[in-house]
């Protein structure tokens, strides 16, 4: 017992007194009534008709509630924490003393006791205004808008006064109420609005707190529509009824609304969160559209650069290759040029509208506009990648903040049954799999928590070891066939390559040619449709015990193969296509990288698609029809979401080759939106096991942050270091780099002013020492930010350990309190317990 | 401007926009639905109060186990009916929309868990709350010990000043360490 007395708040009187949410005098005068009863006993005056009564009536009802306490089911608590001892010697002798007061409470008490603060604050509305009084307060101090001193006084201890104390009835909360508005009043207006949001009343008193705050505002303002005839006004009214129409309209249009609420009705958070992630992902890619499509695109496709002999007829095949017919257009890379744009300011015709940067006509670069291509690329790429960097880690930090709380304690239970409800699920049958699937949940929990792990033998031990090796050893293995075998089919690609180069093109049919490209796409595209389902056979040989290690292991196999996937393939690409570009007859490597990418994200959107129709609906048909099951597949969230982030790391890393790849990516992610919310609605069913969404989404925007855009920004950057001489915006310059260079230069020669400029340049951009420099003070930010997290742990633990000595404090004053009111009540029991305590 | 149910004012729109977290659509869109829970001549009073079953009938509230205590919250009915006017059914989609925090969000939840209105979750309204959770069919449910057992987890887990009653703040102090709720309380319209 001892640390957990449990007021019994069954008893009948109890609930007789009990106040509603509203009604605030019978709660707020109880201190007094306790102050009261203390000066009352204090008195020494021992029958009182009051206290006659109250001994009749608490009689009568112990009477009554015996039978209430039997079967109630605090009884049973109570001998379950009977059981846990960590009982105090004092109360231990009471209980001996007195085994019927024990626990049991006067009604007296028992109205104390439920009128406490802290169990009032929940439905209370004059605790509500007082606690938001004083977050005003807090705020205006913060603010430092020099608050009166009266209201200084008044709030150096905010806790006790906050919840009066001072004998509050309908008067005190009236003038807290006041107060609340004077601050208000005193805040600015955005922090007003922000307050009275958050508070937890109802809109009609929080207009009234508003109107009152606003009083003195809108008494200076006059009406100014006094003269306003009949049909003006009806204008103004039709006009707005419009105005409002039109924005309920906009907001039907909001991306997505109906189908993910209907999937979030359905499936619950963890399938929806699929879809946001993908939801996420477009506008990401619409970004990068945006910003490369206006600056790059559009400029390049405006003036186009004389068109080259013997292009290549459309056949259709393009579409899947990405070669032939588009190789030579604004799709990639080569078609760039490197000189300045600029509109035309000679008078012979908008055909010959671009000139050479070094051919400079002053004249012309003064009275027209001109724009430097290879350095708008340049800047382009760099400052997209580096704001998709910043919005990256920005919401990867938001995302752990709000996932990965400082806390040691994990109350596992408390948590299901207070949180695990997703009121979004509308459909009945899910509502009806959900309570299932909670009702599971915590047997197996309860389940978990009384057993408190079996050990197992030593030989069970090995036995699960040898299993999880062999399931690695499997998974390890295949992925490094996988990749030796991508590894030798770009050599053998690479190699037919050169001899076709060799034997000259005529003797082979130039479709043929043009297809065989799509054979490492198709093979890689296989392996990561195929490798995930050995993954989860292993998995499944493995059987473990959490669903969440299990969905770990999953996430870090699957990792595994796409990262060394990926790794072959940039090697491929950068170690052996751009070492030499010339013994395949290449005269611009990049836009060749650029096709590459482009059929792979192509094959993978194919892959997925099939994946959807034979993975999901024909497997669905094939079990319930030949095998006769009712359950649909479970829609697979982490494996679903990795290949998001494969397709978003193809992407990202051919932006710079091919800068419409976000386009199709886009065209990619809303196709896919539709076959998969078309194919959950149809195939699967809610998944069975608990699925974490805020965490696993942070693991993935992890993911997406860490090897996908990080890995892909580096290899890009190589490229920035070394581009190929022959073809794209930069064929002149060394690195990349060199453009902002150039440029600078350039401004530098017209405008000597801008030195300072220059040299910065130089030094930011040039000199490593900087980047060291910022490398090392974000570093230290970081750790200092540990040390902050880690000393704020300390403290939790430390109030943690003081509410638990304040909750012993109460228990131990409403004890004697009881004890007292006994003493006086019954002689012979005052007798008793004087004998115990003394 | 008179402001009779099936017309909202331009001054009333902005000024519930400021008191709740919701947007002018979303406010709009509320009240379109709400107006069609009304009959004909309610349309033309002001604050109507709609009763409970009826707007039990809204698919969002259907088959939600704690769709009745939803309504008994956020109603200011004076019979307790759990009728909601269109300002009490602005609050309800306030709190559960997007951009509440999750103070207000919590301390909601808190006042639909506790199902007898005292201010704390005792024993008895655990037990309903699980009861809700698990569904009221005889094979969902738990056993009298299981559920003995798992309350007395859920105090042992939440109840920091061992009073035998999770209150208000030993209730947002659990919440606060599930970073799903947030995305789990919602209703969208």
């Amino acid at each position: 017992m001892a640390r957990n007395v449990a007021f019994d708040l069954n008893h009948p009187l109890m609930e007789a007194g009990l106040e509603s949410p509203i009604d605030e005098e019978g709660v707020h005068d109880s201190f007094s009534q306790l102050i009261a009863e203390q000066s009352q006993n204090g008195g020494a005056s021992d029958s009182d008709a009051f206290e006659l009564q109250e001994l009749q009536r608490q009689l009568d009802e112990e009477e009554r509630d015996n039978v209430a306490y039997l079967s109630g089911p605090g009884r049973e608590l109570r001998e379950f924490q009977g059981r846990n001892q960590r009982d105090t010697e004092w109360e231990d002798a009471e209980t001996q003393a007195d085994p019927l007061i024990g626990e049991r409470w006067s009604s007296a008490t028992m109205k104390i006791l439920s009128s406490m603060p802290s169990r009032t604050i929940g439905r209370n509305r004059g605790a509500i205004i007082s606690q938001y009084y004083n977050r005003t307060m807090q705020l205006r101090r913060r603010r430092q808008s020099r608050p009166a001193i009266r209201d200084f006084s008044r709030s150096a201890r905010p806790s006790i006064r906050g919840y009066g104390i001072e004998t509050d009835s309908a008067e005190a909360e009236v003038s807290k109420r006041d107060r609340l508005v004077n601050n208000l009043q005193n805040l600015s207006v955005s922090d007003r609005i922000r307050m009275l949001r958050a508070m937890p009343l109802n809109v009609s008193e929080k207009s009234e707190l508003r109107s009152l705050a606003l009083h003195k505002e809108k008494r200076t303002l006059s009406r100014r529509i006094p003269c306003c005839s009949q049909l003006k006004y009806y204008i103004i009214n039709g006009v707005r009824q419009g105005w409002y129409s039109w924005l309920s309209f906009m907001h039907s249009l909001h991306l997505w609304q109906v189908p993910l609420k209907r999937v979030s009705g359905r499936f619950g958070s963890g399938v929806l969160s699929y879809f946001l992630f993908l939801k996420t992902l477009l506008f990401f890619n619409v970004f990068l559209f945006l910003v490369t499509g206006a600056f790059m695109v559009l400029p390049q496709a405006l003036h186009p650069p004389a068109p080259s002999a013997g292009r290549p007829s459309f056949t259709g095949l393009e579409l899947l290759t990405g070669a032939g017919y588009f190789s030579d257009t604004v799709m990639y890379y080569g078609y760039y040029c490197h000189y300045i744009l600029r509109t035309s300011c000679r008078d012979d015709g908008g055909v010959h509208n671009v000139s050479l940067s070094n051919g400079t006509r002053p004249d012309c670069v003064s009275k027209h506009l001109s724009y430097n291509m290879p350095l708008a690329y340049f800047f382009t790429i760099g400052v997209s990648s580096f704001l998709t960097c910043i919005i990256l880690v920005y919401s990867m930090s938001k995302s752990f903040g709000q996932s990965f709380r400082i806390d040691k304690s994990h109350s596992i239970l408390a948590i299901k049954t207070f949180c695990s409800w997703d009121f979004k699920v509308i459909k009945k049958s899910s509502v009806k799999l959900m309570s299932e699937n909670i009702c599971t949940q915590l047997k197996e929990l309860l389940a978990e928590v009384s057993h408190k792990q079996v050990k197992n033998t030593r030989c069970q031990r090995l036995w699960r070891l040898m299993v999880h090796g062999l399931a690695w050893t499997i998974c390890v293995a295949s992925t490094t066939a996988c990749v030796l075998a991508i590894y030798y089919c770009s050599d053998h690609m690479h190699q037919n390559l050169q001899l076709f180069l060799h034997r000259g093109v005529s003797d082979i049919n130039p479709l043929l040619n043009e297809a065989s490209l799509l054979a490492l796409p198709v093979l890689v595209s296989l392996i990561n449709l195929l490798l995930p389902g050995l993954f989860n056979l292993a998995a499944w040989m493995e059987d473990y015990e959490s669903p969440s290690v299990r969905t770990y292991v999953s996430i870090g196999r699957n990792l595994m193969l796409k990262v060394s996937v990926l790794g072959v393939l940039c090697y491929h690409w950068l170690g052996r296509v751009a070492a030499d570009p010339k013994i395949i007859g290449l005269k611009c490597w990049e836009s060749f990288v650029g096709q590459e990418l482009y059929r792979f994200l192509l094959m993978d959107f194919i892959f997925t698609i099939l994946d959807t129709l034979f993975g999901e609906f024909l497997w669905r048909l094939f079990s319930e029809k030949v095998l006769k099951r009712r359950r649909k597949p479970v829609f697979d969230i982490a494996r679903n979401v990795l290949e998001l982030i494969y397709g978003q790391t193809l992407a990202w890393l051919g932006v710079l080759f091919t800068p419409v790849l976000p386009a199709v990516q886009i065209l990619k992610l809303l196709l896919l939106f539709y076959i998969k919310m078309s194919s959950v609605m149809m195939n699967c069913q809610a998944p069975r096991k608990p699925y974490r969404v805020s965490q696993m989404t942070t693991v993935f925007i992890t993911l997406l942050c860490f090897p996908s855009f990080l890995g892909a920004s580096v290899c890009v950057t190589y490229t920035i270091i070394t581009p190929s001489s022959s073809c794209g915006p930069f064929r002149e310059l060394k690195t990349m780099f060199q453009a902002g260079k150039r440029w600078v230069e350039e401004l530098e020669k017209d405008n000597p002013n801008l030195s300072v400029l220059a040299r910065a340049h130089s030094y930011l951009v040039e000199n490593p020492f900087f980047l060291f420099v910022g490398a090392g003070i974000f570093l230290i930010v970081i750790y200092f930010h540990s040390q902050v997290v880690d000393g704020q742990r300390k403290i939790i633990g430390l109030l943690q350990e003081q509410i638990e000595n304040e909750g012993d404090d109460k228990k131990f004053l409403i004890t004697r309190l009881q004890t007292i009111h006994e003493q006086k009540r019954t002689p012979a029991r005052r007798l008793a317990s004087q004998n115990s305590n003394c | 401007m008179g402001t009779t149910a099936s017309q909202l004012g331009k001054d009333m729109l902005s000024e519930y926009q400021e008191l709740t977290f919701l947007t002018k659509q979303e406010i709009l869109l509320a009240h379109k639905r709400f107006t069609e829970l009304l009959t004909k001549d309610e349309k033309d009073l002001p604050n109507t109060r709609v009763p409970m079953e009826r707007i039990l009938t809204l698919p969002e509230l259907k088959s939600n186990p704690f769709r009745k205590r939803i309504c008994n919250v956020f109603s200011t009915s004076e019979y307790k009916d759990g009728g909601l006017t269109f300002e009490d059914f602005l609050d309800l989609l306030s709190a559960f929309s997007d951009s509440a925090t999750l103070e207000i969000k919590s301390h909601y939840a808190f006042r639909i868990f506790d199902f007898d209105d005292d201010g704390t979750l005792d024993c008895r309204d655990l037990e309903k709350l699980v009861n809700c959770l698990t569904g009221e069919t005889d094979d969902t449910r738990l056993t009298p010990e299981e559920m003995r057992q798992l309350i007395n987890n859920i105090l042992e887990e939440s109840d920091i000043d061992k009073d035998g009653t999770v209150n208000l703040s030993e209730f947002q102090h659990v919440i606060s360490r599930s970073p799903d709720f947030v995305s789990s309380f919602k209703i969208v319209l």
